[in-house]
């Protein structure tokens, strides 16, 4: 066990899986970093923000391969590959770059094992970073897990720090269904105590980073260390909270999130999303349909507005939730009762 | 080089099977008792065949929506094939992919596609499957004239080029995008456009087996041989609408007319295996009574096979959950 950053976890967790299963390759823009050109440094990057450094040059050209900027071929090769015998682990750099490539996903490697009759296994990991916070403006900052979650055939994986990211990874490799797994761009130097060994995290099971009487967060990504930290501020006004973080939007931990509306009676979902259609709506009809009578006020979503992510940094952060908009509606959902019976 | 006796036979007998599925699918469509859409492949037959010919079942295929001719070329079973497109639980994908998704990864076919230019980027998968495993095999897509347009495509020749993939681009031209002229559509030529990869590039006329068969020979053994991926250029013409039901009112009066009179594969295979004695006409004519016997089997069959039950609603969307 020793500190690691996010970015470190997640470089452990590919080469450990790589000397384990000669099956896994990699392939990604940059990720070998450095072939062709007129000085030709190998191994110069590691892909745009180095996660995937020293790979190439422990595993060699066979299977750390650097693409064109081509996301439709490479991502569609992913799939192909996937469907063949191998293990790929595509890095989609940006996820807003799925413009480019959703058809791969969406249509083939999503669909294969349903529109074969259960024949195929397509057992494709795509990474990509995701998230605003960053200046990236709108089309590097996107939050895009509901789509993904809304094509039957994917997993979803949203890791929220560096442990649930080296652990949550291994368990998308070893996966032998189509795995997207997203990465917040603001994340990757955030350090924390790893285990040095290979570890898995199963899907679909909920973490509890806090645990309270009256108020469920759920929170998702990045947004999970705002959560606590607003938790832990509510906790000395004496308001007790309960942080649910997902870990992956499919499958989804209904079970544990029901539980939890159960104990507390009201729920604050935080979600980085475009507010239409995304996981904050979605765990509010779960909540509203299985564990309306629980409720004893309405559910409160914080989300950003439905706007592109600006690029200003006083708009980025108007946009953004963080832990003091989580604190209000915490408070606001203790303020307030649903409709008294009469 | 001379092709062997019996790859003649079978070579024979699968484009005969192909022939003799979409003349049926023709008719039975037309009762309205088969669902959703259905492309046929008739005049095309020589083409797949004349590739898979030289294709071994663990080589890998992608095909188009217009994919029944090189499921039956690749080998996939017949009745399962036709059991799949009535919607049946004894198809080869068990009803939930129909006519444009059959696929049969055990046969190295990686199915039809429903979306154009959906092919040549798996294959770059496919072929990179066959480098990393070092399995010698090779993989091969197949895509029409409108796909040759996709940026899909486009993005898959240069893709494949950079790996040095042991892949085979065969370009299946039959003038027609849907509705749209080919000649309208692409610009430039195929040929141009493999050299603007730096890719090899060879055509040969689809209507001849014997044409088809030692171009595609030559493509395959170059992609085999580790000297990276090639385009093979089939000059093709289609007897039926782009989808059935289309009355193709766009084309020419006599053009089908002539195309069955003038471009039929099996007549040429026939007419040459006669000429050259390279066969006895009468296996080819018993070829074709077999090949009957099946065909009205495989559709008796799947209309009397039973449909899929609400648990196969909700099975293999995933490996695991």
């Amino acid at each position: 066990m020793s500190k690691k950053s996010f970015r470190q976890a997640i470089n452990e967790a590919l080469r450990q899986e790589m000397r384990r299963d000669p099956t896994v390759v990699l392939m990604g823009e940059d990720v070998a970093g450095g072939q062709g050109g007129s000085s030709g440094v190998k191994d110069a990057w590691g892909g745009v923000l180095g996660v995937t450094k020293g790979l190439l040059t422990e595993f060699g050209e066979s299977r750390v391969l650097d693409t064109p900027i081509s996301e439709a071929s490479y991502i569609g090769a992913a799939a192909g590959a996937a469907a063949t015998g191998l293990r790929p682990v595509a890095e989609l750099m940006f996820v807003d770059f799925v413009g480019c490539c959703l058809d791969q996903i969406m249509n083939q490697a999503a669909k294969f094992r349903y529109m074969f009759g259960g024949k195929a296994r397509t057992p494709l990991v795509i990474r990509a970073m995701y998230g605003a916070g960053f200046n990236a403006a709108a089309q590097h900052s996107q939050a895009l897990y509901p789509l993904f979650t809304h094509i039957p055939g994917l997993k979803v994986v949203v890791p929220s720090s560096p442990y649930e990211a080296k652990g949550l990874l291994i368990e998308a490799i070893r996966d032998d269904d189509p795995v997207i797994f997203l990465e917040n761009k603001v994340m990757y130097d955030d350090i924390e105590e790893v285990p040095d060994e290979a570890y898995t995290i199963p899907f679909g099971e909920a973490n509890l980073t806090r645990e309270g009487d009256d108020v469920t967060i759920v929170a998702i990504g990045r947004m999970v260390g705002m959560a606590n930290e607003a938790a832990d501020r509510l906790a000395k006004q004496g308001i007790s909270c309960t942080v649910l973080d997902p870990r992956t939007t499919f499958p989804l931990d209904e079970q544990t999130i029901l539980e939890c509306v159960e104990d507390t009676g009201r729920l604050v979902i935080v979600d980085e999303s475009s507010p239409r259609c995304n996981m904050a709506c979605d765990i509010s009809a779960l909540v509203a349909e299985q564990a309306f009578g629980a409720l004893k006020a309405p559910i409160r979503r914080v989300v950003p507005p439905h706007t592109p992510v600006p690029f200003s940094t006083p708009l980025e952060n108007l946009y953004m939730p963080n832990a003091d908009k989580i604190e209000a509606a915490v408070k606001a959902v203790m303020m307030q009762k649903t409709r008294e019976v009469a | 080089m001379q092709i062997s006796r019996e790859t003649l036979l079978r070579s024979y007998r699968a484009m005969r099977t192909i022939r003799a599925f979409e003349e049926r699918l023709h008719r039975e469509f037309a009762t309205g008792e088969i669902p959703g859409f259905v492309h046929l492949y008739c005049g095309e037959e020589a083409s797949a065949v004349g590739v898979c010919a030289n294709l071994t079942e663990q080589d890998t295929i992608a095909s188009t929506h217009r994919g029944h001719g090189h499921c039956i070329a690749k080998g996939v079973d017949v009745g399962g094939m036709m059991a799949e497109i009535y919607g049946r639980k004894t198809g080869v994908c068990r009803g939930k992919g129909g006519s444009m998704h059959i696929a049969d990864l055990s046969k190295g076919m990686l199915g039809a596609n429903g979306i154009v230019g959906g092919g040549p980027p798996l294959i770059c998968g496919a072929a990179l499957s066959h480098k990393v495993l070092k399995d010698n095999g090779v993989a091969v897509a197949f895509y029409g004239d409108g796909a040759s347009n996709e940026g899909t495509t486009l993005e898959s020749l240069n893709l494949a080029t950079v790996w040095h993939l042991p892949a085979v681009f065969v370009v299946e031209d039959n003038g027609y995008g849907e509705a749209t002229g080919a000649s309208y559509a692409c610009a430039g030529t195929q040929k141009d456009r493999a050299a603007g990869f730096g890719m090899p590039y060879m055509e040969c006329d689809g209507s001849d087996f014997f044409a088809v068969h030692d171009a595609a020979r030559d493509a395959i053994d170059h992609a085999r041989s580790g000297k990276g991926p090639v385009m093979l250029h089939v000059h093709l013409q289609r007897w039926y609408g782009h989808f059935e039901g289309d009355a193709m009112s766009y084309r020419a009066p006599n053009e089908v007319a002539d195309a069955k009179k003038d471009h039929d594969c099996l007549e040429s295979f026939r007419e040459r295996a006669g000429q050259e004695k390279l066969l006895d006409l009468s296996a080819l004519d018993e070829i074709d009574a077999a090949v009957a016997d099946e065909i009205e089997s495989a559709v008796q069959a799947a209309k009397q096979a039973p449909w899929p039950e609400e648990a196969d609603l909700m099975a293999d969307v995933y490996v695991k959950i």
